[in-house]
């Protein structure tokens, strides 16, 4: 291991979970503003220019307020929860391809922290082990409907998780690997693996807005039957760690899913326009993280579109509908490959 | 290296530990789930990150998130130990050390196992670990998958009340 490269990770790394953060803080502002307009509202605009300072505001506000630990909750877990649900969300930055090499002095620099051979399993194993951190949290709340909220986030996370890793296994039969750098680099011009598993891709959205906790799938947080949900009983900045965490979620899930399915930081006819590498390296992340910013324009989308799904409802989806599905669709695949790679 | 392994056995070993030995048994899955995940670890030291990654998606992710989520269905908060009999508590020691010796001749013969095929560095990783599945263990791995569905229908048919 020589120093350049370990000096030019440890530095990429710093970069990406501040781009991670940054996107996540205005993720919160792009929110609140996409639900204004859906609604007919203004949405924040008293902080700084068109509101923009408005995530700030939140940041200081949650850091100021009084931090209450119950008295009959489970001090150490109360504290382990939020740190979980964070800790997770941030660890899957790490296998995402950003971009493609850069060259700088002759040497080449991937734009990606970690090229695992088994880059999507590591996702997948970070997103199961996400669950711990809202499970945990309403647990150790000792309050009633935090614990509801829990147990209902545990058996949707689960019951998901299968149907997303069933379409994932028709992703890797298409693409014949696990790496992410790889999938992206077979996706180059227009060959997106939208095309070729349209189905997949449809489960797995789903999945990941199940995954996210986000509406409509929102029920561990669900007001209406719950208070608050899981954290009910937090406060100050550990209930902004549970919230700032479903929104990184939301911002890692967006990239993999344009990893996965839209080619990653592929941009169709970028080689004919001639530019040198080191620029269509850049545009492409550029234009990376437009894919990403659309994808969760889309969760938002849905968020203020579509009313919550009941808790039966919810569970009918993912064991009827969609896992049968996501076999169905492995079946096709498998069928598909079997008899082309026969002739 | 050495360093990492031995820092991670120590984890292990504690949180092992700590599983028998802690009162709650919130906190016992908790630390099953550190154990688990420092063996995920070696698991990576040994360069075989596929195995690693699906001991963490199999166990932590799903089957310890079950064990958390009935423990806290029944919230069995305070620790309910019954006192058992002496008799009883005398064969539990019996057979438990019977056990480890058991477990102990089979370490031992690992050592046998390690000369006759030495450590190779790719043999963890996805494509190895498929091809020694579907090529060499195909008709085991057939057998234990049919076995795993007899499991399901049962625990199914367990379910239903009027099947």
């Amino acid at each position: 291991m020589d120093w350049t490269i370990l000096i030019y990770k440890t530095i990429f790394l710093f970069i990406i979970l501040f781009v991670t953060l940054l996107v996540a803080m205005y993720s919160t502002y792009g929110e609140r503003k996409v639900a204004a307009f859906m609604q007919d509202r203004r949405g924040p605009n008293r902080a700084g220019p068109f509101g923009l300072f408005q995530p700030l505001a939140d940041g200081v506000k949650m850091f100021m307020k009084e931090e209450i630990i119950p008295l009959t909750a489970n001090k150490k877990l109360f504290i382990l929860g939020p740190s979980i649900a964070m800790t997770t969300a941030l660890l899957t930055g790490v296998v995402i391809p950003w971009g493609a090499t850069l060259k700088i002095g002759g040497r080449e620099f991937s734009m990606q922290i970690a090229d695992l051979n088994i880059g999507i399993l590591y996702v997948f194993a970070m997103v199961s082990i996400g669950v711990y951190g809202i499970m945990i949290g309403g647990w150790a709340s000792n309050n009633k409907y935090a614990l509801y909220g829990a147990i209902r986030a545990a058996s949707q996370m689960i019951s998901y998780e299968l149907a997303m890793g069933m379409s994932i296994v028709a992703l890797i039969l298409t693409t014949g690997s696990l790496s992410l750098h790889e999938i992206v680099e077979q996706q180059q011009g227009m060959h997106w693996n939208i095309f070729y598993q349209p189905l997949g891709f449809l489960i797995f959205l789903t999945c990941a807005f199940a995954e996210t906790n986000r509406a409509p799938f929102d029920l561990p947080e669900c007001e209406t039957e719950l208070i608050g949900g899981y954290h009910t009983e937090y406060s100050s900045m550990k209930l902004g760690f549970y919230l700032f965490a479903e929104y990184i979620n939301m911002f890692v899930s967006s990239a993999v899913i344009a990893t996965l399915y839209f080619g990653g930081y592929n941009m169709p006819f970028i080689d004919q326009l001639g530019l040198s590498p080191n620029t269509v390296t850049l545009l492409g992340t550029a234009f990376f993280f437009l894919k990403i910013f659309g994808m969760i324009f889309l969760f938002m989308w849905i968020r203020w579109t579509l009313p919550r799904f009941r808790y039966d409802q919810l569970m009918n989806l993912g064991w009827k509908g969609l896992i049968p599905l996501a076999i169905f669709n492995i079946f096709v695949t498998g069928v598909y490959y079997f008899f082309t790679e026969l002739t | 290296m050495i360093f990492l392994f031995y820092m991670l056995s120590a984890i292990m070993i504690i949180s092992a530990l700590l599983v028998v030995f802690s009162k709650n048994p919130v906190n016992s899955v908790i630390y099953l789930i550190v154990c688990f995940l420092a063996m995920a670890g070696h698991y990576i030291l040994l360069n075989a990150q596929f195995l690693a990654v699906v001991h963490i998606i199999v166990y932590t992710g799903a089957i310890m998130v079950l064990f958390l989520f009935v423990i806290m269905l029944l919230n069995l908060n305070k620790a309910i130990i019954p006192q058992k009999s002496r008799v009883t508590r005398i064969s539990a020691v019996i057979t438990g050390g019977i056990f480890f010796l058991v477990l102990l001749a089979a370490t031992r013969q690992t050592f046998e196992i390690h000369a006759r095929y030495p450590f190779r560095g790719d043999i963890g990783l996805v494509s190895e670990v498929g091809n020694t599945l579907f090529h060499e263990f195909l008709l085991p791995f057939e057998m234990s998958s049919v076995l795993f569905i007899s499991a399901m229908v049962g625990a199914i048919m367990f379910g239903k009340k009027d099947a």
